[in-house]
């Protein structure tokens, strides 16, 4: 299962976290700040997993952000750890050479496409099309 | 009404919206907590106004602001009704805000069952969807009791959008409220064959996460996922249900021979690592539950091995992680086959990532024998000495000491080296271990009887060196390993070569400095060696000297007294009143030498720590029953209070016009509490401050001055575990030769034939390495009649005991989820649904009716089919070499993923999306052939766009994923 997924830039400040097990706000900031500290303190030689507290982060970087998956013990580390590129490879679909100010601006579509993807904690859809569809389709729908 | 649209929309173009918002904050970097602080203020403000559109937007820009760290629990009614919004836009705003931050204690959540319930029965499958999503991160246990039912109807939805989505928000139902999982477990059986392969992948992740805490019962469930196993292209899905069988091998041994088959040609045939690493791990799963070592199954156990080493042979940091993490599961139940690879690990020890080397630690763990503990442990001494100041050298003194403490010191056959490992470690700077260093110490010289002697000499030279005193009073510093050397020192001290000078050396001034646990410790050895010497010297009749150390003792002890620590003081004052005691007899001229040793007569033994435990309940005694007579209930409630505050209490009552403003004061203290915690740029209170400082960045910067040691820090007189090393090797040799010539003598006796075959005999095996010294090791004691049984005690809170059902029992009419009434749903009817067209509505209703009927026929058949599935599992799982016709559709179904998987190519290491595209393919075009020939153009297509952008392996995004700088930059 994944317990959170979260978007963190280089400095430090979160673009996007969504957690799948309710985490109190006061502890969410300080839980994010330790996990970009440990994954900033890792270098490109070293492995994306690290063991953290009682669970596991799957990280990747991509320019100056971090995505970061914290998992339990019974997901598939390299599962995760394609997904994560997966996730980018939407997001770089329906923005077209997605940046950090994409996600900025328009957290509320990521957040739509992140659902898509994970829900309650599982992989549901991997599948850039059917990912996209019902985004598509409000995009319309605040056209007109 | 018109016109207030108008005037709305002209309000909203003052407004800010998402995108202003993050732009201001961005500008506002030097005071973006005010900047922030203002903003929600207007929020404040839009909330209060009737337009929606404005409320949404202002919730939007809420949900940006809790990602930052704000408290946004305040506008809960608000996000409710902008959630109840008709148009989706709107809504959607809403439960996003919603599912970020609402929880189970938000108490404005019961508001929204009816709000929640409507959205489910939207006919847009949009508004179900978002309220599925929604409902999965914040579904209350009231709220789960009363949706479960609409849930589960929404599992056989029309589309499959909705059912996949439904299926999953089940998981969280089950948690919040068990007693759904009993009615809704048939339908989500169900959907394990749904046309639909996402609805599929639901439903196996579901399952899978249920499986995984109470596994029995779905043990029944394992010939529907084997056939789904070997039919499924999904790597996906295929991860999932192999680890899900993962789960169900140990309770079921017959299961895991029908797997290893279809694994191992998973393992030869995937190119997907994340799929190859799951079918190793439940491989090895499978072999772990056939513990009988069945020797067919050395080949799978052989495979497994060695793809874990091209796993760790391969220069992605990934992949070697995994390889060593999978490899330590294997350890466990096959140290032989993983103990070939000792080489590979070793390696891994040099590695320049510390997960990667503190994984090949744990694996050394298991592969260390008598014959190598040495020479691993040299090893990890020279990593020791290189990691200097970090927390990977306190992690492998860790090791160190498990690796050689490890099943009662099985692998030590020379304590000798052992104790000096443990000195030599002693002088690690700044180690967080010495308690660790201290307990072993103490372990190895109370259970080892041989070993005292030795370890007392170098337990007095610890002391007497007592370089480790001047790292000052850190706890748990390496200090720590003094409290083991006076203790030892103390104890054994009829084994100590020059006592006076131990003793002299533990009555130094600078032992003040010392911890005061550490203190204590002295004081009271002091005395022991004290009495050791007392003996010695009345029995070389030098009375004279006897006095000395007394009035050694009595000069000394007083700073022992003055200090601070009440343990060190109050022992102090006794031993110090003992030792002018002693002086007034010896000046009389009286022996005093017996009784002082009497003082500690007898001998210590090790005691189990679960000794205590293991004590029996004799017979007739009741732990439970009252001692005395119970005190009413009556009585206890109110007795506490008047016990205590009963002359308080009526002052109180009376009202105090100080108190009122005592009262103002505190309420504005709490405001600007709540205030500041929910500023997250306002710097709490941390917890522990040694933590902060810790990560406070750029704590490397502050200059650290080099100190110009010249004298050495190897303690003379030391030894140096080194060299062991060597006599080790000389005495095997000698041993070996020994054993050659014994071999010989018998060899001559029995026949002079076969001499070339004698030399190959010449296999060391552990056996062979005989310890250095005869050593018993002490066990420790256990009560007697202790009983041998080591329950584990279950967490009673444990959220999953309570799924753990039968789920095959057939369902009782008191077990149906409540049906909500459909009065209710039309009183709660709103304008928004008016445009539903009428047919729709009448169609519901009859269906749901049908629906119910047949739940209940299915409910009877159930009944028949359960025994049946049984039976049908045990036929299933008895027929161990497959039946005829049950490899027919496996092969295929192998070759097919086999098939698939070389097809595809492009996604060569992952969990391929394009087996993804085939399932969809196939969705569409039922006929193979077209699919087949669609997917290999669509493959062919994307090879040629993700060609580039394949290569780096690692962390490198592909050419075009670059979250690109310049589009800022205008922006700055």
């Amino acid at each position: 299962m994944i317990k959170f997924f979260l978007m963190v830039n280089k400095q430090g400040q979160t673009r996007l976290s969504k957690y799948y097990e309710h985490v109190e706000i006061s502890k969410r900031t300080l839980l994010e700040t330790e996990v970009i500290k440990s994954c900033l303190s890792r270098s490109n030689e070293q492995c994306s997993f690290i063991e953290f507290k009682d669970f596991k982060l799957i990280y990747r970087q991509y320019a100056a952000l971090f995505i970061v998956v914290g998992v339990n013990d019974t997901e598939n580390e390299m599962a995760i750890y394609e997904f994560i590129h997966n996730f980018v490879e939407v997001l770089d679909e329906y923005f077209s050479r997605v940046s950090e100010l994409d996600i900025m601006f328009n957290l509320d579509k990521v957040h739509i496409i992140l659902d898509e993807m994970v829900l309650n904690g599982c992989i549901v859809e991997t599948n850039r099309a059917r990912i996209l569809a019902p985004l598509l389709i409000l995009d319309k729908m605040s056209e007109s | 009404m018109a016109l207030k649209m108008v005037k709305g929309s002209i309000d909203r173009m003052f407004d800010k919206n998402l995108q202003d918002l993050v732009r201001g904050i961005r500008n506002h970097k030097e005071d973006e907590a005010k900047y922030i602080s203002q903003c929600i203020d207007e929020i404040k403000q839009e909330l209060k106004q009737d337009n929606i559109a404005v409320k949404a937007n202002a919730v939007c820009k809420l949900t940006y602001l809790q990602m930052l760290g704000y408290d946004i629990s305040w506008a809960a009614f608000n996000i409710i009704e902008v959630m109840s919004a008709s148009k989706f836009t709107f809504k959607r705003i809403g439960y996003l805000a919603a599912s970020q931050c609402f929880h189970e204690g938000t108490d404005v959540i019961m508001l929204t069952t009816n709000q929640i319930r409507k959205d489910l029965s939207s006919p847009s499958q949009y508004d179900t969807g978002v309220a599925l999503t929604g409902l999965s991160c914040f579904v209350t246990p009231d709220l789960a009791r009363d949706l479960a039912n609409d849930i589960m109807t929404l599992m056989s939805h029309t589309k499959p959008y909705i059912r996949k989505k439904a299926v999953l928000i089940m998981y969280k139902v089950f948690l919040r409220c068990p007693e759904a999982l009993r009615p809704a477990f048939p339908r989500l059986k169900e959907k394990l064959e749904d046309p639909d392969p996402g609805v599929q992948s639901a439903a196996v992740n579901v399952i899978c996460e249920l499986a995984r805490r109470n596994p029995k019962n779905y043990l029944s469930l394992a010939p529907l996922f084997f056939k789904l196993m070997t039919s499924s292209t999904n790597n996906w899905v295929l991860i999932k249900i192999i680890k899900l069988f993962g789960a169900l091998t140990p309770l079921e041994p017959r299961l895991g021979k029908k797997l290893i088959e279809p694994l191992t040609n998973l393992i030869h045939s995937t190119s997907a690592m994340s799929l190859l690493y799951e079918c190793v791990n439940t491989v090895i799963a499978v072999l772990i539950s056939l513990s009988s070592g069945m020797p067919n199954h050395s080949a799978s156990i052989q495979l497994c091995v060695q793809k874990l080493r091209i796993l760790i042979e391969d220069s992605d940091q990934n992949l070697k992680y995994l390889g060593l993490l999978a490899m330590s599961k294997i350890l466990r139940t096959h140290p032989k086959s993983v103990q070939a690879h000792k080489d590979l690990v070793l390696q891994c020890l040099d590695d320049k990532d510390e997960s990667i080397r503190l994984r090949a630690l744990d694996l050394l763990y298991g592969m260390v024998s008598k014959k190598n503990l040495v020479e691993i442990v040299r090893k990890l001494m020279s990593h020791v000495d290189k990691a200097e100041g970090t927390a990977y050298r306190d992690e492998l003194l860790t090791k160190i000491i498990d690796i050689c403490s490890q099943c009662n010191y099985q692998h030590v056959t020379n304590f000798q080296w052992y104790v000096s490992v443990l000195v030599e470690l002693t002088q690690l700077e700044g180690t967080r271990h010495g308690h660790l260093l201290a307990a072993q110490m103490l372990d190895v010289a109370i259970r080892v009887k041989a070993i005292r002697k030795f370890a007392v000499a170098q337990m007095s030279a610890l002391l007497d060196s007592a370089h480790l005193g001047a790292g000052g009073p850190q706890r748990n510093g390496i200090c720590e390993v003094l409290y083991a050397a006076a203790w030892i020192c103390g104890e054994f001290s009829e084994h100590l070569q020059e006592p006076q000078q131990t003793l002299e050396a533990m009555l130094r001034p600078k032992v003040t400095t010392l911890p005061g646990h550490i203190q204590a410790v002295y004081v009271q050895n002091v005395v022991k060696l004290y009495a050791c010497i007392l003996q010695q010297k009345e029995q070389a009749a030098e009375p004279e000297a006897a006095q000395d150390v007394t009035q050694l003792m009595v000069e000394r002890l007083p700073q022992f007294v003055q200090s601070a620590d009440l343990e060190v003081q109050e022992r102090a004052s006794c031993v110090l009143q003992l030792a002018k005691h002693i002086q007034k007899l010896q000046a009389k001229g009286v022996p005093v030498a017996e009784e002082v040793s009497a003082l500690f007569a007898g001998e210590l033994n090790p005691v189990a720590p679960k000794a205590q435990k293991k004590v029996p309940v004799p017979e007739g005694l009741d732990l439970d029953a009252w001692i005395n007579e119970p005190p009413s209930d009556s009585e206890s409630e109110d007795e506490k209070p008047k016990a205590i505050f009963h002359d308080e209490e009526p002052r109180h009552a009376k009202p105090r016009p100080p108190e009122a403003e005592e009262e103002e004061l505190a309420r504005r203290r709490e405001a600007r509490k709540q205030e500041q915690a929910n500023n997250p740029f306002y710097i709490k209170s941390s917890p522990s401050p040694q933590k902060r400082y810790q990560d406070m960045p750029g704590v490397e910067h502050i200059p650290v001055v080099q100190i110009d040691l010249s004298v050495p820090l190897k303690v003379p007189g030391m030894p140096v575990s080194d060299q062991y090393v060597k006599l080790e090797e000389e005495r095997k040799h000698r041993q070996r030769l020994e054993k050659d010539r014994r071999r010989k003598k018998k060899k001559d006796k029995d026949q002079k034939g076969r001499p070339r075959r004698h030399s190959m005999l010449h296999t060391e095996s552990d056996e062979d390495v005989a310890p250095a010294q005869r050593v018993d090791i002490v066990t420790e004691e256990m009560p007697e009649n202790a009983l041998p049984s080591d329950e584990d005690d279950k967490d009673p809170n444990d959220p999953y005991r309570a799924l753990d059902v039968d789920l095959d029992k057939p369902l009782a009419d008191s077990e149906k989820l409540p049906v909500q009434k459909h009065r209710n749903a039309e009183t709660t009817k709103s304008p928004e649904k008016e445009d539903v067209p009428v047919v729709e509505k009448k169609m519901k209703k009859p269906r749901k009716k049908e629906k119910k009927h047949r739940e209940k026929e299915r409910g009877k058949k159930e009944k028949g089919k359960e025994e049946k599935e049984g039976e049908d599992l045990d036929f299933w799982l008895s027929t161990a070499p497959l039946p005829a016709e049950a490899p027919a559709p496996e092969e295929p179904g192998v070759d097919a993923v086999i098939a698939a998987a070389k097809e595809e190519g492009e996604e060569p290491r992952g969990a391929g999306q394009g087996d993804e595209d085939g399932a969809e393919d196939a969705e569409r075009n039922p006929e193979q052939k077209s699919s087949k020939h669609k997917k290999k153009k669509h493959k062919k297509e994307k090879e040629e766009r993700t060609k580039d952008k394949k290569k780096p392996k690692k962390q490198q995004p592909p050419a075009h994923v670059q979250l690109l700088p310049p589009r800022r930059e205008l922006l700055h």
